[in-house]
């Protein structure tokens, strides 16, 4: 393809001390992709996003996004420039009712421009935000303070908090674990309607039937390093991530 | 039969909040009473206290000012034990103005609540990063330092201080500037911490990392609370600076740091109400205290203690509660 990527990453590696936590991952991402990026535990995938989204600084490599180089930048640049994620652990305002959740990311200079300056508003386009990801209005769920909700509200919590801030990019880090089938089963078509909008989306995931119905790429890593890549049936197919998933036969 | 502690709205406070407020006196009372009774008593109080009282509600005012200070950081997720930084920051600024320029109390003391709270700002920049307790003792030991500083290099009049500053034309000029920079403090902080500007700031506190991922630079709206929280403190500095004449090391003083933190635990965090009522309760009390000498400190701790253990929700939150919601004791379903 000749124009640029979306998203480059080149030669990208981190190290926390003797571990080599991400070791040479370069991947390209092209607008509209759901790239899935998959491994066994302690492969370096949330490594992975966490220098991706600035959390965390890396040793060396690259991050481009839009030909613009964002390595290492501070998070809350990158969010502003567009790339917003979740996180695997679900991090909401536990205090505070799941719409007033809602308000910090509206608050941000990205979306400022786009709701207007008064919170009045920003309430209003909280409840409808929430109402996309499943809060229903009837049973005022929005309304509940996030520390009572369960853990499937949670996570549509940190859906709609990626989604309001209107990124080009969207990580979502293991959005599937801890939910229900039925949970992921009404999760799965919001996921579509946001490429059908044109949204690039990177998923964490270890739900890989889930996650292979709509991928269409999955990034294979075992430890640190990138061990296959392409279509989700392909990349199964793979001896090395048979071995990486089931152990080796000998 | 096991029971538990059911609590349920008055429904005169579900009335009050609704348009219905407007239906009778007895709904337009309970829902101004909470709001107007506090700003009449600053009102009334000044004039129909004694000299000696007077001072001591001097004395309150500035110590609830510097305690709806703490509050504001807290709030923001910063725990300072360092108020009197602010407090000394802002005397110093203003009594230099006015001895060594000759500025009149009227300029000095905005000057110095901006300026003050400029300086400590940038002197705590540094340290903005940090979190929990290590952010805590580095706000104790700078007041601390400076002190010292004043002490060795003999600046600013040294362990002499400076004396002789210019006071206010009159003592109900200085009783209601402070007293209205208590009801603007007091409900404006509230105010701001319940907008959606305050919200950011609370979430700061609750959970630094999602905010930042919300694309907010925490660090910007740290700062601006740090900047908030210390022009209210040094304000307080100023005024007792032009109260007393006088401008010296015990600014710098521990009390000024401890009091206010006290104040808020007792009257209750969170509320701005609490630091105030706080310190309506704890500072007269250790007037009136002192004619028990060596003791006084006994009884005042052994007080702190039994408020802290008994009522560890605060004064205010307590009377709140019973004043909107009432309890039964209902029987659980098994």
């Amino acid at each position: 393809m000749s124009e640029t990527p979306l998203l480059e990453v080149k030669g990208l590696c981190k190290s926390f001390g003797g571990v080599q936590a991400v070791n040479g991952i370069s991947f390209n991402l092209n607008k509209g992709d759901l790239l899935g990026i998959i491994g066994p535990n302690g492969s370096g995938k949330t490594t992975t996003v966490n220098l991706i989204s600035g959390f965390v600084k890396a040793s060396s490599g690259k991050v481009l996004f839009k030909g613009q180089d964002i390595t290492s930048m501070a998070p809350y640049k990158i969010v502003r420039l567009g790339i917003a994620r979740t996180f695997q652990m679900v991090k909401p305002f536990y205090q505070l009712p799941a719409f007033k959740n809602m308000i910090i990311p509206l608050y941000s200079p990205r979306v400022k421009a786009l709701v207007g300056g008064k919170y009045g508003d920003r309430d209003a386009v909280a409840l409808d935000l929430l109402e996309e990801v499943g809060f229903e209005r009837d049973n005022q769920v929005a309304y509940k303070v996030a520390s009572v909700l369960p853990q499937g509200y949670l996570k549509r919590l940190e859906l709609a908090k990626a989604i309001s801030l209107q990124p080009d990019i969207m990580i979502l880090d293991e959005l599937f674990s801890g939910l229900s089938l039925a949970e992921v089963a009404s999760i799965v078509p919001i996921i579509e309607k946001l490429l059908l909008e044109g949204k690039t989306i990177i998923m964490i995931e270890h739900r890989l039937k889930e996650l292979f119905r709509i991928a269409n790429r999955v990034i294979v890593l075992n430890f640190g390093e990138k061990i296959a890549d392409g279509a989700a049936k392909d990349v199964m197919e793979s001896d090395e991530v048979k071995k990486a998933y089931l152990g080796s036969e000998e | 039969m096991e029971k538990r502690k059911e609590r349920i709205d008055r429904g005169i406070k579900v009335r009050s909040e609704d348009i219905f407020a407007l239906s009778s006196w007895r709904e337009i009372l309970y829902f101004a009473a909470p709001r107007v009774l506090p700003v009449a008593a600053f009102i009334i109080l000044p004039l129909v206290l004694g000299d000696y009282w007077q001072r001591v509600l001097l004395s309150v005012a500035v110590f609830a000012l510097l305690a709806i200070s703490w509050d504001i950081l807290a709030q923001s997720g910063m725990i300072s034990l360092g108020q009197a930084l602010f407090f000394g920051m802002g005397a110093y600024c203003s009594g230099t103005l006015n001895h060594y320029f000759g500025i009149s109390p009227f300029l000095t003391i905005p000057i110095a609540a901006v300026v003050g709270g400029v300086i400590c700002t940038l002197l705590l920049l540094p340290v903005l990063r940090l979190r929990g307790i290590y952010f805590s003792m580095v706000t104790l030991i700078i007041p601390l330092m400076l002190e010292r500083v004043i002490e060795a290099t003999k600046i600013f009049g040294g362990t002499e201080g400076i004396s002789g500053l210019s006071v206010l034309p009159s003592k109900w000029l200085e009783m209601y500037i402070l007293m209205a920079a208590l009801i603007a403090a007091l409900f404006g902080f509230r105010r701001m911490m319940t907008s959606d500007y305050g919200l950011v700031l609370t979430a700061i506190k609750d959970n630094d990392r999602s905010v930042m991922n919300a694309g907010i630079n925490i660090y910007w709206f740290k700062i601006q609370a740090l900047f908030i929280a210390s022009a209210v403190g040094a304000f307080a500095g100023a005024m007792m600076t032009h109260v007393y004449r006088f401008v010296g090391m015990p600014v710098f003083a521990l009390d000024y740091s401890i009091l206010p933190i006290a104040a808020v635990m007792v009257g209750g965090p969170g509320s701005f109400a609490g630091a105030v009522l706080g310190s309506f309760i704890l500072v007269p009390l250790s007037e009136a205290l002192r004619t028990l000498g060596g003791l006084r400190i006994v009884f005042y701790g052994v007080f702190l203690v039994i408020f802290v253990v008994g009522l560890p929700e605060g004064i205010f939150h307590f009377i709140a509660r019973k004043y909107s919601q009432f309890e039964r004791w209902a029987e659980v379903d098994k």
